[in-house]
């Protein structure tokens, strides 16, 4: 791509970039996406049953017909990791990991990232038996002992799906009771092989190339166990990496990006949209509004910077 | 020259006793970041055609041995093969770029 310069560069390839992607294209705003990956954290959805209008369907299908209708409205995409946003004037430059690009706005739309256990032997295993994606990794276990660390949702679905395909299932959670669904605690509390820890977490995960075992700490007796597992699924929850634009733009208390109802940060020009922002519920089809809500208003601002005022949508 | 299909049953022939370097996507149809890798790998298996290096691809479903040799626990998973011995081993689906460095220091 020889193009350097846009009106509108979308950091983030998930519900709300590909969203605020094709809206943008649609309002012929030369749009850019860099991205580390398309779909974001929707592609390691197997299912995705709450996305009104469609079947059951997987994160990744749904994914990519976000971005081919984003394309065919002329919306250009590049894998790119972003290193640096600078503000001059009014307008931006964007430098990734290979090029360099401008734009009069920007949309910020990268999401959350899964948070790490932080324990000794986790970034040295991870890939090697320690894995944050069950969708992805867990067939790979097949009839083997794995571990999951967590109490709400994502680990209970972990450890349900887990226990179908795997001879046995630790589940270790730090709180004494579940926060996930009540059908989803029933579900886990029936698989016969799967055990249960409340009130303790890992100390350690322990191997030799690849994960053999971990200690698990019981946080009121203090006591500690090694359990000999093959692997270890890490679903602690998300957090906001957001050190590349906490000069820009405000952040709140959980680092994620202030915005107000029409997704504006507190820097004009810069936007920002879905889980990465201060709202509250992350789903994907609140993201895909969100995306949507902030190219309209990215739109808006730029005819204002052009002295061309545009009215509200609906009225006359 | 389009991506070779690396099973068990050929690693040896087209891997082990290579001359050239072998770049090897391993991938699962249940997964999707190994979905968003697949086209990606099409494409640079086009871009290096006719360059000293094969870049294949394994299901890892359909190929167990191979799978447990190389202790492979996460998908997609890229192993980068010179003289018959894995170089260079990265996990997660990456920028095309990332795949082309890996490649280009092999050459």
């Amino acid at each position: 791509m020889n193009k350097k310069e846009f009106d509108l560069i979308i950091i983030g390839a998930g519900a709300s970039g590909l969203t605020a992607a094709i809206y943008a294209a649609r309002r012929t705003l030369s749009t850019l996406v860099l991205a580390k990956d398309i779909g974001g954290q929707a592609n390691l959805a197997s299912h995705i049953e709450n996305y009104p209008g469609f079947d059951p369907t997987s994160g990744f299908e749904l994914m990519n017909k976000m971005k081919t209708q984003a394309e065919g409205f002329g919306a250009q995409f590049l894998l790119q990791e972003v290193k640096e946003i600078n503000k001059q004037g009014t307008s931006f430059q964007i430098v990734t990991t290979q090029s360099e690009f401008s734009a009069r706005a920007i949309i910020l739309a990268f999401g959350l990232t899964p948070r790490d256990l932080g324990v000794p032997g986790e970034q040295e295993f991870k890939n090697k038996g320690v894995s944050y994606c069950v969708n992805c990794d867990g067939p790979l276990f097949k009839g083997k002992t794995v571990m999951v660390v967590g109490g709400g949702n994502s680990a209970l679905d972990a450890a349900e799906y887990l226990s179908r395909i795997t001879s046995q299932v630790y589940l270790i959670h730090r709180g004494d009771s579940f926060r996930g669904e009540h059908c989803l605690v029933e579900r886990v509390e029936k698989m016969k092989n799967i055990k249960i820890f409340f009130n303790s977490e890992i100390a350690e995960i322990k191997g030799e190339n690849k994960v053999t075992s971990a200690l698990v700490k019981n946080n009121q007796t203090t006591q500690e166990q090694e359990l000999s597992c093959d692997g270890v699924f890490v679903e602690v929850g998300y957090v906001a990496k957001t050190d590349l634009i906490k000069d820009l733009v405000e952040l709140n208390e959980r680092r994620q990006i202030k915005i107000n109802r029409d997704c504006e940060t507190s820097c004009p020009g810069i936007f920002a949209a879905g889980d990465i922002t201060d709202i509250a519920y992350k789903q994907v089809v609140i993201a895909a509004g969100e995306g949507a809500k902030a190219a309209l208003q990215v739109y808006k601002h730029l005819q204002q910077e052009k002295g061309k005022p545009i009215k509200v949508d609906w009225g006359r | 020259m389009p991506e070779i299909k690396i099973t068990d049953q050929n690693f040896e022939e087209e891997v082990i006793k290579s001359s050239q370097p072998v770049l090897i996507d391993f991938w699962a149809e249940w997964c999707g970041p190994c979905k968003i890798m697949l086209p990606i790998v099409e494409d640079l298996a086009k871009e290096y055609e006719g360059k000293p290096v094969k870049i294949g691809k394994m299901n890892v479903d359909e190929n167990p041995q191979t799978v447990g040799q190389f202790g492979i626990l996460s998908i997609p998973t890229f192993i980068l093969f010179k003289d018959g011995k894995p170089i260079n081993q990265q996990a997660g689906a990456l920028p095309k770029e990332k795949l082309q460095e890996l490649i280009d220091q092999a050459l």
